[in-house]
C-alpha cells in the first residue's frame, strides 16, 4: 500500500513533526515501504486469540496514595531551555 | 590488568595487588588511546571515576567491599545518570544532565562500581548497527569498517576493546544480544520486569528492558544479580526474589534438554554462522544435553508485529520531547505548534522520526484494529508458541544472527533489510522472555553468537548453561587484534 504526500503530511501533523519539502518524497517512500511491510501481518489467523496486555501476565500494581516525593522543581527548571518565576515559558497561545 | 574478569579483578582488589584508582587509571588511559578509532564513549568521567575508585579503595580498606567494590563500568548513555549528561545518543537531549539517578545506576554504585562513562548508542535505542547515533557511529574493534551491532554498540565495542569489563545495555528486540554477538563478548537480556526501567530512557515500555554486557557469563551473573530486583519507581517490576546468580554457575547440564527451533537455522542463516552454532551443540551433548528440534511457526511474523507495537509506544514515549521542559528547542519560534514541530523536526534525527510517523500511523482513526490490535493479537500467538515450546524442553538455541558484523553504510538506505537483521532476537522480547548471547565463533575473522533463550525467570539456568560452554570452549576470550 502506498500513502500519499497528503496522508504523510497528516500524520506528520499529528506527531507534531516538522519534514520539509526537501524531505516529504523520501518520507513518503520509506513509510509507505514500512506499512508495505508490516501488511504481513494480516496474513496471521488469529481468530480465538486475545490480545496481549502484558508479557508477564501480571496485573496492575497499586499503591496507597500517599505523597513520597519531595518537590524538585528548581532541579529540574535547570534543564529547561526558557523559564520566569518557577515557571515554563513558550510562545504566547492566547492573544 | 585489563585483561582480568571482574571475577578475577575482584580477587586482585580483594588481595590489594592492586587498587581500584590504579585499574581505573589504567582503563581512562586505555579510553584515551583507543577509543578515537572506536567511538565508544560520548561522555568520559574521568574525575568522577577516580573519586568513586579512591572511595571504594577506603572501602575495601575497611573490610566492606563486596564483590563489585572498585569494579570499573560502563553506562549505556539511556540510563540517567545524575549531574552527568545524558544524550541517549541524540541530538535531542545533548544539552541535558540528568538531576537523578536510574535505580540501575544507584543501585550499582551501592554497590560500588566505578563509572568510567557514557556509552554510544543507536538514536534512543532505534538501531541495529549503532550508525543513527547524533554522536557517529561505533567501530567493531574486531574490523572498523564493521558495525559494532546496535543500540548497545558503544558498551559492547567498550567490552571487546578492554576499556572496561562490563557495560550495561537495553535490549528491545535485541539490542544487547546482538552487538554482544557480532564483538564476540556475552550478553544477557533478563525477562522483562527483573531489573528496573526506572530512569532508563524509554522506547517501547511493554518490550524495553535493561541487563549487561560482560566477556563471561560468570560475570554478567555478578552484575546481574547487584542490578536486578523489585523496584516500586517501576510499575512493571517483578516481586520475585532475585536467586543468587553466581552460585549455580556450576551445575551439571547432564539431561539438559536443548530444543532447536527449525525457523531459526532456515536458509536465511549464513552457512558458517550455522556451522559455529552446529559445533556449540554438539558441545552440549558432549556435556549431557540432549538436543532436539521444535517449531516456532510465528516466528517469521515477528519483525513486522515489533515494527508495529515498539514504534506505536515510541510515538507515545517520545511526545515527552517537546522543547518546553527539557531537551532541544528551536530558535525563534513563531508560535507554539511551530515550536513543538521544529523542536522535534530538528532534533529527532531521521530513523527516529520515522518510528515516530509508523506509530502514529498504525494509532491513528481507522487503522488501530488493522495494525496495533492485529498485532497484539499476532504477539500473544508467538508468546503461546513458546510456551508450548517450552513444555518439552528447559531451553532454546540458535544463532543470534543471520550473519557477522556487516560493513558501515551496508544496510542503511533500506529500513526493512535492518529491521530484518534482529529476525533472531525480537520474539524474545515480545514474549518478555530472557536472552543470552555467547561468542561460539569467529566466521572470516569476525564473531558470532550463540542465543539461550528459556522461560520467564530462567536466567540463572541460562548463566549456568552459557558458564558450562565458556569453561569448554575459548571463544570468548578471543581478543581483536590491537587491544
Amino acid at each position: 500500500m502506498s500513502l500519499t504526500k497528503q496522508e504523510v503530511e497528516s500524520v506528520a501533523r499529528l506527531a507534531r513533526l516538522e519534514i520539509t519539502e526537501g524531505e516529504i518524497g523520501r518520507v513518503v517512500e520509506k513509510l509507505s515501504s514500512i506499512i508495505d511491510f508490516v501488511d504481513q501481518l494480516q496474513t496471521a489467523n488469529t481468530d480465538d486469540v486475545m490480545p496481549m496486555a502484558h508479557p508477564l501476565d501480571m496485573g496492575q500494581r497499586l499503591r496507597t496514595d500517599e505523597i513520597f516525593e519531595a518537590d524538585q522543581r528548581n532541579r529540574y527548571q535547570v534543564n529547561a531551555p526558557e523559564v520566569e518565576a518557577g515557571l515554563y515559558l513558550v510562545p504566547k497561545v492566547i492573544e | 590488568m585489563h585483561k582480568k574478569t571482574i571475577a578475577e579483578l575482584s580477587r586482585s582488589l580483594q588481595a590489594r595487588e592492586f587498587s581500584s584508582v590504579e585499574l581505573t587509571r589504567h582503563l581512562l588511559s586505555r579510553i584515551d588511546a583507543l577509543d578515537g578509532g572506536l567511538n565508544s564513549f560520548i561522555t568520559v568521567t574521568a574525575e568522577g571515576a577516580l573519586a568513586a575508585a579512591a572511595a571504594a579503595d577506603e572501602r575495601i580498606a575497611r573490610g566492606e567491599g563486596g564483590p563489585l567494590t572498585g569494579i570499573p563500568l560502563a553506562h549505556k548513555d539511556i540510563f540517567c545518570t545524575e549531574g552527568v549528561r545524558t544524550s541517549c545518543g541524540s541530538r535531542m537531549l545533548d544539552n541535558f544532565v540528568s538531576p537523578y539517578d536510574a535505580t540501575v545506576v544507584s543501585r550499582l554504585k551501592d554497590a560500588g562500581m566505578v563509572m568510567l562513562g557514557k556509552t554510544n548508542m543507536d538514536e534512543f535505542a532505534m538501531g541495529s548497527s549503532n550508525e543513527t547515533s547524533f554522536y557517529g557511529p561505533v567501530h567493531n574493534p574486531w574490523d572498523l569498517k564493521t558495525v559494532p551491532g546496535g543500540s548497545s554498540g558503544g558498551s559492547a565495542a567498550a567490552v571487546a576493546a578492554r576499556l572496561a569489563p562490563v557495560a550495561t545495555g537495553t535490549d528491545t528486540g535485541g539490542s544487547i544480544r546482538q552487538p554482544a554477538a557480532l564483538v564476540g563478548i556475552t550478553g544477557v537480556k533478563p525477562t522483562y520486569g527483573r531489573v528496573s526501567r526506572y530512569g532508563m530512557i524509554a522506547f517501547a515500555s511493554s518490550l524495553d528492558q535493561a541487563g549487561v554486557l560482560t566477556r563471561t557469563a560468570e560475570d554478567a551473573a555478578l552484575v546481574l544479580e547487584a542490578m536486578s530486583g523489585f523496584d516500586p519507581r517501576d510499575s512493571t517490576s517483578s516481586p520475585a526474589p532475585v536467586p543468587c546468580y553466581h552460585g549455580s554457575l556450576q551445575e551439571s547440564l547432564e539431561g539438559l534438554r536443548v530444543g532447536v527451533p527449525e525457523e531459526f537455522m532456515d536458509e536465511g542463516l549464513d552457512s558458517e554462522n550455522r556451522a559455529a552454532v552446529e559445533a556449540a551443540l554438539d558441545v552440549y551433548r558432549a556435556l549431557g544435553a540432549t538436543v532436539t528440534t521444535v517449531s516456532l511457526p510465528s516466528l517469521a511474523l515477528s519483525v513486522p508485529t515489533y515494527y508495529v507495537v515498539a514504534p506505536a509506544e515510541a510515538s507515545s514515549n517520545l511526545s515527552r520531547f517537546d522543547g518546553v521542559r527539557f531537551g532541544y528547542r528551536c530558535d525563534d519560534p513563531a508560535d507554539l505548534l511551530d515550536l513543538y514541530q521544529r523542536s522535534r523536526g530538528e532534533g529527532f534525527g531521521d530513523e527516529v522520526k520515522r518510528r515516530i510517523m509508523t506509530g502514529t500511523y498504525v494509532l491513528s482513526a481507522g487503522y488501530y484494529d488493522a495494525y496495533y490490535l492485529k498485532a497484539q493479537k499476532v504477539r500473544e500467538l508467538i508468546a503461546r508458541e513458546f510456551r508450548q515450546a517450552f513444555q518439552h524442553v528447559d531451553v532454546l538455541m540458535g544463532p543470534t544472527t543471520p550473519a557477522p558484523a556487516f560493513e558501515l553504510g551496508a544496510k542503511t538506505t533500506d529500513p526493512i533489510t535492518m529491521y530484518l537483521n534482529d529476525i533472531y532476537t525480537i520474539a524474545v522480547n515480545l514474549a518478555g522472555l530472557p536472552g543470552v548471547s555467547i561468542p561460539c565463533g569467529l566466521v572470516q575473522g569476525l564473531p558470532v553468537g550463540l542465543q539461550l533463550i528459556g522461560p520467564h525467570f530462567s536466567e540463572a539456568r541460562l548463566l549456568n548453561v552459557a558458564h558450562r560452554y565458556q569453561q569448554e570452549s575459548d571463544w570468548h576470550q578471543r581478543l581483536p587484534v590491537g587491544y
